[in-house]
């Protein structure tokens, strides 16, 4: 039995295609991660999944279980934490983790060890009202809310959305570990960097999957020489690289422009000695490997193919 | 891979689980007391409504200034100013010392009412068995005025009794116009609104309140979660409608209380019909909101949608502020299907006019039969899903 299944799922609003024929499957205990960028269509997939909105067309199952015939069976099994911070921002810490154990007849005792780790790190504001915590915090908080009643399946939509870059690592981490407690994770999230610690991604973008893979397995089917290139203006830099007949993309990253050639016919020291003839200095081109978002973008741009 | 049956699903998940009920309530009310707006509009807005129209809007008529031309000066024309300046209606101002005066004391705005005795007036009256008192209101406000001529027209109705009694009765038998207001003979607004009043407020809270607070839940995303929960979305909902069912029922003592002690509406009827008929108010009022929180999402629609489709409704066509009798026929159809005016006008046969149930079994049976139709709508409305 699958964790999760996804059989060409598709789904309109208005005449907004959210979803065209999205299929994959998710095995138990497998950490899967959907990338895509904001609109992408994340958001309608995991409302389908945890039985909250229906498919046009295509079915899917939870944990064995048809996700409109059996959707009461499935919401008792599942944990679902929405993209959006959805718990009582007026109820305190503890109150808020106390009702949702209610809600899903449990107590806290109950499943404590699922959630320690990451409640003891919220544990020193369990009096303070949900609504005045942190980023990083709320998103802890609505794990351990998400999680108290022991899911077989967890739902993340985003949870590192707005999170600072060490409460994203804890999340992390939590995820991580609770694939050693077998509970399958399906979660989404729009930073490609993530991507890695999954054990499959599916990248994502207007409503299609455009590829499953491991993250090793992704980055190794980026065959093209890829090159980082600095200068002083960057914002200038991207134009004159675009100008340029033989570069093949360029795509704006973090710090670097990420650059293809087109098949070898340009030297990095040319590309170099092409830019200072266009007046940039600092000018630094170093080859890299491949990132998930290297492949996203080459996939993206090709999208018409798939 | 891992066992399945090791995960067995919790007995009894999907029933109606008391504790899940009772902690959910308990949400409910810390959600009340932590707003102070929710807590402003519970608390506040029923007391400062029925004080409100208790005491600035009020068309009662209390100290008129009057003033009086006397020429007559005698046992009669005193009698009659005394029991005028006796009661609580009446102050009697100023003296004219010519009829030349009267016009310029209307034109001067500050009396409203003068009192006018022909002279040699008690004389006449022993004798002839009559005598003139003419009675002059200021008519740019007829229903103060006619008020006021009513108040006035009965107190020298007594007076004359009086009169009458001291002459041993030798005085042939007069026919004296009597104008009498059955039910409130004072012509206390009281009467009127508070019945109003506690139909505008139950509305307002059962309604408005409950509509809001589910449309919060999904506003905030919080119903996302709870979908997708063990828990059936109908228990959600009614968790929700039962601490706002409490809270009506303190304001409905509120307001009777207010009525009784402050206002003094006293209650005519029986309380225990008053009270089973406010509770099945009540539960049209809380149906109506579930109703209107299935077709809404935002707290502001739902704001909105109450106020226009319940609470206009309420003041304009439920006969509290204006007669529905005057009204074209396509408004007074419409005031037919306001469960308020239904409400309204069976409160005030129990508590105001003091009839007994077999008064009110029509009403009853309407605001009976609407809740019974609003719950079966929503809950078959009710969504289990998002959309």
């Amino acid at each position: 039995m699958k964790g999760i299944v996804a059989q060409n799922i598709s789904r309109k609003f208005g005449r907004v295609e959210a979803l065209r024929n999205v299929s994959f499957e998710v095995n138990q205990g497998e950490l899967f991660g959907i990338i895509g960028p904001d609109g992408a269509g994340k958001t309608t997939l995991f409302r389908i999944l945890t039985t909250l909105l229906l498919a046009d067309s295509g079915a899917g199952e939870v944990d064995g279980f048809d996700i409109v015939k059996d959707f009461r069976k499935i919401r008792q099994r599942v944990g679902y934490m929405p993209g959006r911070f959805s718990l009582y921002q007026d109820l305190t810490v503890e109150e808020n983790l106390k009702i949702f154990a209610t809600v899903f007849n449990t107590t806290i005792e109950e499943n404590y060890g699922l959630i320690r780790d990451i409640y003891e790190q919220i544990e020193p504001f369990k009096k303070r009202r949900a609504g005045a915590l942190s980023g990083g915090m709320k998103q802890k908080l609505a794990l351990c809310c998400a999680l108290i009643h022991k899911p077989t399946v967890l739902f993340l939509d985003e949870p590192t959305t707005g999170v600072d870059p060490i409460s994203r690592r804890d999340l992390w981490e939590m995820l991580v570990k609770l694939k050693k407690e077998q509970i399958t994770i399906l979660v989404s999230t729009p930073y490609m960097d993530e991507a890695g610690l999954c054990d499959r991604i599916a990248l994502m973008q207007h409503g299609r999957l455009l590829k499953i893979e491991t993250p090793a397995g992704l980055a190794k089917q980026f065959t093209d020489a890829l090159w980082a290139v600095r200068s002083l203006s960057m914002s200038k830099l991207l134009t004159d690289l675009r100008r340029h007949p033989q570069v093949e993309t360029c795509y704006a990253f973090g710090d670097a422009h990420h650059v293809t050639l087109k098949a070898g016919l340009l030297k990095p020291e040319e590309l170099a000695a092409y830019l200072a003839g266009l007046g940039h200095s600092d000018i630094g081109v170093e080859p890299i490997t491949a990132t998930v978002e290297d492949c996203f973008m080459n996939l993206a741009a090709n999208k018409i193919e798939l | 891979m891992r066992c399945f049956t090791s995960w067995p699903a919790r007995p009894g998940a999907t029933e109606l689980n008391m504790k899940q009920f009772k902690a959910f309530i308990r949400k409910e009310f810390y959600h009340i007391f932590r707003d102070p707006l929710t807590m402003a509009i519970l608390f506040l807005l029923p007391i400062l409504m029925l004080t409100l129209f208790g005491f600035a809007i009020t068309t009662e008529v209390r100290n008129t200034k009057i003033a009086v031309y006397d020429p007559s000066k005698d046992a009669g024309t005193m009698a009659i100013l005394n029991r005028m300046e006796a009661s609580e209606f009446f102050e009697i101002t100023r003296e004219l010392s010519s009829p030349d005066d009267i016009e310029s004391v209307f034109r001067q705005g500050r009396i409203g009412l003068l009192v006018v005795f022909s002279e040699r007036f008690y004389e006449n009256l022993v004798h002839t068995g009559e005598a003139q008192i003419q009675l002059l209101a200021d008519g740019s406000d007829p229903n103060n005025a006619s008020v006021v001529v009513n108040y006035a027209t009965a107190i020298i109705a007594a007076s004359q009794q009086e009169l009458i009694s001291r002459t041993g009765g030798a005085m042939p038998y007069q026919i004296t116009p009597e104008v009498k207001l059955l039910y409130n003979p004072q012509m206390k607004g009281a009467y009127n609104f508070v019945p109003g009043v506690m139909g505008m407020i139950m509305m307002l809270i059962c309604a408005m309140m409950t509509s809001v607070s589910i449309a919060r839940e999904k506003e905030l995303g919080t119903m996302e979660v709870l979908l997708v929960s063990p828990m059936k979305p109908i228990y959600v909902i009614l968790a929700k409608a039962v601490p706002y069912f409490f809270m009506s029922v303190i304001n409905l003592t509120t307001i009777l209380l207010l009525s009784v002690f402050v206002l003094d509406v006293p209650i005519a009827g029986s309380l225990f019909w008053l009270i089973i008929l406010s509770l099945i108010f009540i539960f049209v009022s809380l149906s109506l909101g579930i109703l209107i929180s299935s077709v809404v999402d935002k707290q502001l629609v739902a704001l909105l949608i109450s106020g226009m489709v319940l609470m206009l409704p309420v003041i304009l066509l439920s006969g509290m502020m204006f007669p529905l009798e005057n009204m074209p026929w396509l408004l007074r159809a419409l005031s037919e299907i306001i469960p308020a005016k239904w409400f309204i006008m069976a409160v005030k046969k129990i508590m105001i006019k003091g009839l007994s149930y077999s008064s009110i079994t029509r009403e009853l049976l309407i605001l009976g039969s609407m809740a019974v139709v609003l719950i079966a709508v929503s809950l078959k409305r009710f969504k289990t899903r998002l959309e």
